[in-house]
């Protein structure tokens, strides 16, 4: 390889990059990442790594968010524990870690944040990471399907609970179901509730839970009600093959009008179904809501006291959803995870690696910018 | 079923009930099918409760039946109910209470849209002035009378006579409420408890000592869905409908069905006669049906009304079994006396539905 003689710009430009490089190793950036979910421990784990001083705030007393009420994920059934397992140890060693705390409020002068912690502590940060995530829809505002009043209405989370606690699926009086009805778009794609949005990760979620639950009840008919099946992501659409091919899981396209329960406490759901173009009425024993994503608390909080723009969707609106997805408007705030929208796991983690790198790029820019 | 899980969605769907100086507004048909019960609110309203209630002799009809049946368009509805609202303005009143549960729709449609769409409500005035030379004010409260005694089941159940309990048992009444559609599937902040599981007449029974039976197809239409039974072709879907309510509640073994609706009594009451006579089912013991009664029809009972007072004469499954329950006395042989004691006739009985 030829070695190309440096004209003198481009001498002064590189002289320009050494001279930012060493003013970043120099000056260390402190950013606080708010939330200790995937996306959040996963920024922090790649911040660290790549030089910078990171405080990670969880409100909660552990991290981990969602994943750690997870038995297992989709596609390949792989524990949930064993993403926890990997991310919490790394992000434990390389950041400082604030648990049980939360982010009271925010002020911006100098160019420094000042967030004031409810521990009463003050950090400095040169940036924000908000990471603050999702909640999952209260199934209780889907009136219709009387979660909190049916005795054998449950939210697929707390599925997923008694799976994770070996619990076996029984219904609220102790006995086998014969008959399990999943219901997908609880809260999503609902213009009644007011969330337009898919919340993307329901759809597979219902597939790997009724697959599940064939396996552990072989006798059990199990049936998913569903508007589209949108299988995104890569072997999804093998896993919806295998549920019913394999399991026998029985997807009926329709959504639930009104469940009701009878005088046995099974739950009698009436459903049009698409594509036999006829309404269909049918008792189930145990029935499972897929509640979609909603914004959490927590991303609202940080929303309105940062003064960030919200998408229609009321997730935190990105600058641009091309090309900057985790900077926003405010110079200095960047978001990762599901505070910008609904996303898998590894969506999530492929996000929060993005975020870091935009916030080291936006820390370059800025060195060089005082440079010049 | 968790009652709790109820009471908390309940709290989300309270509504501001006037709580004197109503203007009355009658339904159309109730008068024909149960004349009592209209009768009865009034009664309880003026005589048992103290309030000031006024009825307008020339008040008409809020169309309702026409609009749902497609027969008068939207605008003529809005002015109709523009002519009800400028008779309330004129005499004095501004709290409207409505004894049906389609025009309590009407009325509440009428005024969202006008709240929605500014511009409908300005071309209403003008029609109704073109027409009429009336103006109005909008009302500062819109209650169904159903609500209206919803709110004072307590005062009712203090003078109550005879509370909804078996007498024999000292068992609670097992009792099914059923909510016309139009009272809060449209406006569920509208009706007390909301649309899923409406509180209005849940309270009354709560109050009144009976038990309330919710059951499968509690949500369902009675049958009469206006298109099903107004257009005659249509009127297997109306005891179809019907039936499916009934194969529904039965395993539970109701001993009453309390309605809001003038359409719903009606369907459910004569329904069962229909249902007998096609598919030789009876719902109720011993061969009768399960008596429906009106809310007002049963405030009376409670309060000691003599049941051929209030009509109840005119319903076509035997109210008797009910009144022995509750231990209420009455002479069967003034069932069918006119003024002044005078029989009357019988109608003819059916075969099937034991009368």
């Amino acid at each position: 390889m030829q070695v190309r003689a440096e004209s003198s710009s481009e001498a002064l430009n590189c002289r320009k990059h050494l001279n930012a490089d060493i003013l970043l190793m120099h000056t260390r950036k402190h950013i606080v990442v708010i939330g200790g979910g995937v996306a959040g421990m996963e920024s922090a784990i790649h911040l660290c790594d790549m030089g910078y001083e990171v405080t990670l705030v969880e409100k909660q007393d552990q991290l981990g968010g969602h994943v750690l009420k997870w038995d297992f994920l989709f596609p390949d059934h792989r524990p949930a524990y064993e993403i926890t397992n990997e991310l919490c140890p790394s992000v434990e060693e390389k950041a400082n870690i604030k648990l049980q705390t939360e982010v009271k409020n925010i002020v911006k002068q100098n160019g420094h944040f000042e967030v004031a912690l409810s521990d009463g502590e003050i950090l400095t940060a040169d940036a924000l990471l908000v990471a603050t995530g999702f909640d999952l829809f209260d199934a209780h505002k889907k009136e219709e399907y009387g979660y909190g009043i049916y005795d054998n209405v449950i939210t697929a989370a707390e599925l997923e609970e008694r799976f994770q606690n070996k619990i076996p699926i029984r219904t609220a009086a102790g006995k086998k179901p014969a008959r399990v009805g999943f219901v997908h778009c609880v809260g999503s794609r609902d213009e009644k509730v007011g969330n337009e949005y898919c919340s993307k990760v329901c759809c597979v979620t219902a597939v790997k839970q009724a697959m599940r639950v064939k396996e552990s009840l072989p006798g059990c008919e199990v049936f998913c009600f569903y508007m589209d099946l949108r299988m995104f992501g890569r072997y999804f659409e093998d896993l919806y093959r295998e549920a019913q091919e394999k399991w026998g899981v029985q997807f009926i396209r329709g959504r639930l009008s009104e469940a009701a329960e009878d005088i046995d406490h099974r739950i009698i759901v009436k459903v049009e179904d698409t594509l036999a173009g006829r309404p269909l009425r049918m008792a189930v024993d145990l029935l499972v809501l897929l509640t979609g994503f909603v914004p959490s608390e927590g991303t609202k909080r940080m929303a309105a006291m940062l003064n960030l723009p919200l998408g229609n969707d009321r997730f935190i609106k990105p600058s641009d959803e091309h090309l900057r997805r985790n900077l926003t408007p405010v110079p200095g705030v960047f978001v990762t995870g599901a505070s910008s929208g609904p996303r898998s796991i590894s969506e999530s983690i492929s996000d929060a690696r993005a975020a870091a790198l935009e916030i080291a790029a936006w820390f370059n820019h800025q060195t060089q910018h005082a440079v010049k | 079923m968790k009652i709790e899980g109820k009471r908390a969605l309940w709290k989300d769907y309270q509504k501001a009930i006037a709580d004197d100086h109503y203007f009355y507004v009658r339904s159309c048909v109730r008068q024909t099918f149960f004349p009592g019960a209209e009768k009865a609110f009034i009664e309880i309203m003026k005589n048992r409760l103290g309030k000031d209630l006024y009825e307008e002799p020339i008040h008409t009809t809020c169309t309702g039946i026409a609009y749902h049946s497609d027969i008068v368009p939207l605008e003529t509805t809005m002015t109709v109910v523009a002519r009800q609202f400028a008779l309330m303005t004129e005499t004095g009143y501004e709290n409207l209470a409505v004894s049906c549960v389609t025009s309590f729709g009407v009325y509440s449609e009428v005024l969202e849209t006008w709240h929605h769409f500014p511009e409908t409500e300005e071309k209403t005035r003008e029609m109704l002035w073109k027409a009429t030379r009336r103006e109005f004010k909008k009302p500062a409260n819109v209650a169904h009378a159903s609500d209206i005694i919803y709110k004072f089941r307590d005062q009712i159940a203090a003078q109550a006579v005879y509370p909804l309990i078996n007498r024999e048992t000292g068992k609670p009444l097992r009792v099914v409420e059923h909510i016309g559609c139009h009272y809060a599937k449209m406006f569920p902040h509208k009706g007390v408890g909301g649309a899923e599981y409406p509180y209005v007449l849940v309270g009354m029974i709560e109050s009144w000592g009976g038990e309330v039976v919710d059951y499968p197809e509690r949500r369902h239409c009675c049958g009469f869905g206006f298109r099903q039974y107004l257009i005659q072709a249509n009127r297997g879907y109306t005891f179809s409908n019907t039936k499916k309510k009934f194969d529904s509640m039965a395993p539970y073994k109701p001993d009453m069905i309390i309605t809001n609706c003038p359409g719903c009594p009606l369907f459910l009451d004569r329904g069962q006669y229909a249902i007998a006579e096609l598919e030789g089912i009876t719902y109720g013991e011993n061969g009768y049906g399960i008596p429906v009664l009106t809310f007002e029809e049963v405030a009376g009972l409670v309060l000691g009304y003599d049941p051929w007072d209030l009509g109840l004469q005119f319903h076509q499954v035997a109210v008797e079994p009910l009144l022995d329950k509750m231990g209420i006395p009455y002479d069967p042989a003034m069932k069918y006396a006119g003024p002044g004691g005078k029989f009357i006739g019988s109608p003819e009985l059916p075969e099937t539905l034991k009368c």
